[in-house]
């Protein structure tokens, strides 16, 4: 069961020529940006001054020129990509876990659990995170480990629907009844048997749940309210864009970092289509 | 259901008790006060005292905001510290504002979406489905804030169609009336077609999903087989069934675009609530920022309170328990 599952999602996305090239472009960004980091010097984000803001000037190796302290901006950009990067994954990789596990205990057991629970993501729901979010950014300077936990408080609750709709769906199919009634603890119906069935549509979610998270946390980060500024971050490049000259006159400083933003999210969906359909029987291409 | 929309509605009243709370303790824990700003260097401490103890910064957080409570059960919001005015005007002027921007986006989304969603339908697996999804993917993947950078270099700044920034011109502003309106009207244009344009996706794919189900459901065969000319059941039978969940998303993409544009506004220094909140924040300026974070935990849970109950008067088979 678990095997096939694998092999179905593996097949859609072969079958998909975007989401081949989607992964590919994501797992090579992602890979030369981890080991490119690795190579850059501490130094290298002192910046020189008498180089503040040089244009790009490939003949001395430095495509993507200067910021305004003097930084190689193809440096910055890699380091940057790597907070960002990790940031996007570690919120991911929470808001799933913890909304599985949310979605599956309220859906699965019903009743009470369900109500306490549900009304406990109600609130979570209620609260306007991001204002929550900027406003403990004028509180601390976030790091990137500080950042990350504050941005699973905005995605968690919507897994955790998902997951309890999902395992609501599978608590009523005639597999679950059967299994109760030869015995089975809860326990094991929901992680061996129940579980197994959602995993595609875990996975699909994970993916959209990871675009996502690269643009919210460039999107905070570029207006002031993300990372604290002597964190490196794609959103720190971005925000250069922001004043109209270096808009119009330094290209160099903000289209890169925007492009490569862009460009992940495009590769994600695009895998993410692919595992959707591969989550839906009726969408799978024969 | 009556009963549900009351519960749903009480229920509020403890949510919002504890996040007016939890606001008023990252209040206290905040460097700085809403005299920060206003003082100089060379200020004399007990004058600053003096002004402490006149705003009644001086006195602990459950004394202060016993105060911003019961003046709140009379309808007062207090008075900004920064626009020594009362906060109900302040956030009343840029209010009107976001609302401009948040109406002509929905219309916009709208207006893109819905025959989008059709065309992609009606031509299902042909190249104009695919032009179709393929723009979806690109929105989906789009930060409203990176498109909007791009927007406003290549509209504002290069061919110079709109203005960059702020909600309405100065001078069209003091003239009033038809030209104000226009003014008005062109500053909201670039950050509501950004914001429709990245809104679209949901309605398109719930759209063209629901016309594809319905296509091949019993009803629309039964009506096939008895004659009914093809223009007329895609009208009469699909697209009347196809058209309620679409109806059934009003209350999230309200929510969607009004949280949307808090960060819009801030990129376009378009003069709305989400640029009063940065300002506010930066200034310490609390009874704004306490009103316009209650507005806005109101806002969103009454939208998806009414998108439950749209959906559940569109559709009788869902049914609240």
């Amino acid at each position: 069961m678990q095997h096939s599952i694998w092999k179905t999602m593996w097949k859609e996305i072969c079958r998909d020529p975007l989401a081949i090239i989607g992964l590919a472009v994501f797992v090579a960004t992602v890979a030369t940006v981890y080991i490119w980091a690795l190579f850059i010097p501490l130094e290298a984000m002192d910046g020189v001054f008498h180089l503040r803001l040089a244009p790009p000037d490939w003949a001395a190796g430095v495509p993507l020129g200067y910021d305004n302290i003097g930084r190689n901006v193809l440096h910055y950009l890699i380091i940057g990509a790597r907070n960002s990067f990790n940031i996007a994954f570690m919120v991911t990789g929470g808001a799933v876990t913890i909304g599985m596990l949310f979605g599956l205990l309220a859906g699965y057991y019903g009743g009470f659990i369900d109500y306490i629970l549900m009304r406990i993501l109600d609130f979570f729901t209620m609260i306007p995170s991001l204002i929550i979010i900027i406003i403990v950014a004028a509180l601390f300077n976030f790091t990137v480990v500080s950042f990350s936990v504050m941005m699973l408080l905005l995605s968690w609750p919507a897994t955790a629907r998902l997951m309890r709709s999902m395992t609501l769906r599978q608590g009523s199919l005639e597999y679950v009844s059967a299994s109760k009634t030869l015995g089975t603890p809860n326990i094991v119906i929901l992680f061996r048997e129940v579980l197994p069935n959602l995993v595609s549509i875990i996975t699909a979610n994970l993916t959209i749940t990871l675009a996502m998270n690269i643009g919210i946390e460039t999107g905070l980060t570029m207006l002031g309210f993300g990372l604290a500024r002597d964190v490196p971050s794609l959103g720190r490049l971005i925000e250069f864009g922001r004043t109209a000259y270096n808009m119009q006159n330094r290209l160099w400083l903000w289209v890169p970092a925007a492009l490569m933003v862009v460009i992940m999210m495009l590769c994600v969906n695009f895998v993410g289509q692919a595992l959707n359909r591969a989550a839906d029987a009726k969408k799978r291409r024969a | 259901m009556w009963k549900t929309i009351l519960r749903r509605f009480l229920i509020l009243i403890p949510q919002l008790f504890i996040l007016s709370v939890l606001l008023f303790l990252f209040a206290q824990a905040m460097p700085g006060d809403a005299l920060r700003g206003r003082i100089g260097p060379d200020t004399h401490p007990d004058l600053l005292a003096e002004l402490r103890a006149h705003h009644g910064l001086d006195q602990p957080w459950h004394v202060q905001y016993w105060r911003w409570l019961t003046a709140l059960a009379q309808g007062d919001f207090g008075t900004s510290h920064t626009f020594q005015r009362p906060v109900t005007e302040v956030v009343g002027d840029s209010l009107a504002n976001t609302m401009r921007l948040a109406i002509v986006a929905t219309i916009l989304t709208y207006l893109i979406a819905i025959p989008l969603g059709l065309l992609a339908a009606k031509f299902k697996g042909k190249i104009v489905d695919k032009a179709v999804m393929m723009y979806t993917f690109v929105a989906l993947s789009m930060p409203t804030l990176i498109l909007g950078l791009f927007f406003i270099l290549v509209f504002a700044l290069r061919l110079e169609w709109f203005p960059s920034g702020q909600a309405v011109d100065i001078i069209a502003d003091g003239q009033g009336g038809w030209t104000r309106f226009v003014s008005q009207m062109h500053h909201v244009m670039l950050p509501a077609i950004t914001m429709a344009l990245l809104g679209t996706v949901s309605i398109i794919y719930f759209l063209r999903g629901e016309i594809i189900d319905n296509d091949s459901s019993d009803f629309v065969t039964t009506a096939r087989s008895k004659g009914v000319p093809n223009n007329r059941v895609y009208t009469r039978h699909i697209l009347r069934n196809a058209l309620l969940p679409v109806a059934g998303n009003f209350g999230a993409i309200i929510a969607s675009l009004f949280t949307g544009s808090l960060f819009i506004e801030v990129v376009f220094t378009y003069r709305g609530m989400g640029q009063l909140f940065v300002n506010s924040l930066q200034g310490r300026d609390y009874p704004v920022i306490f009103a316009l974070t209650m507005f806005f935990a109101v806002v969103l849970s009454i939208s998806f309170l009414v998108t439950d109950i749209i959906i559940t008067i569109l559709d009788p088979r869902i049914r609240i328990k």
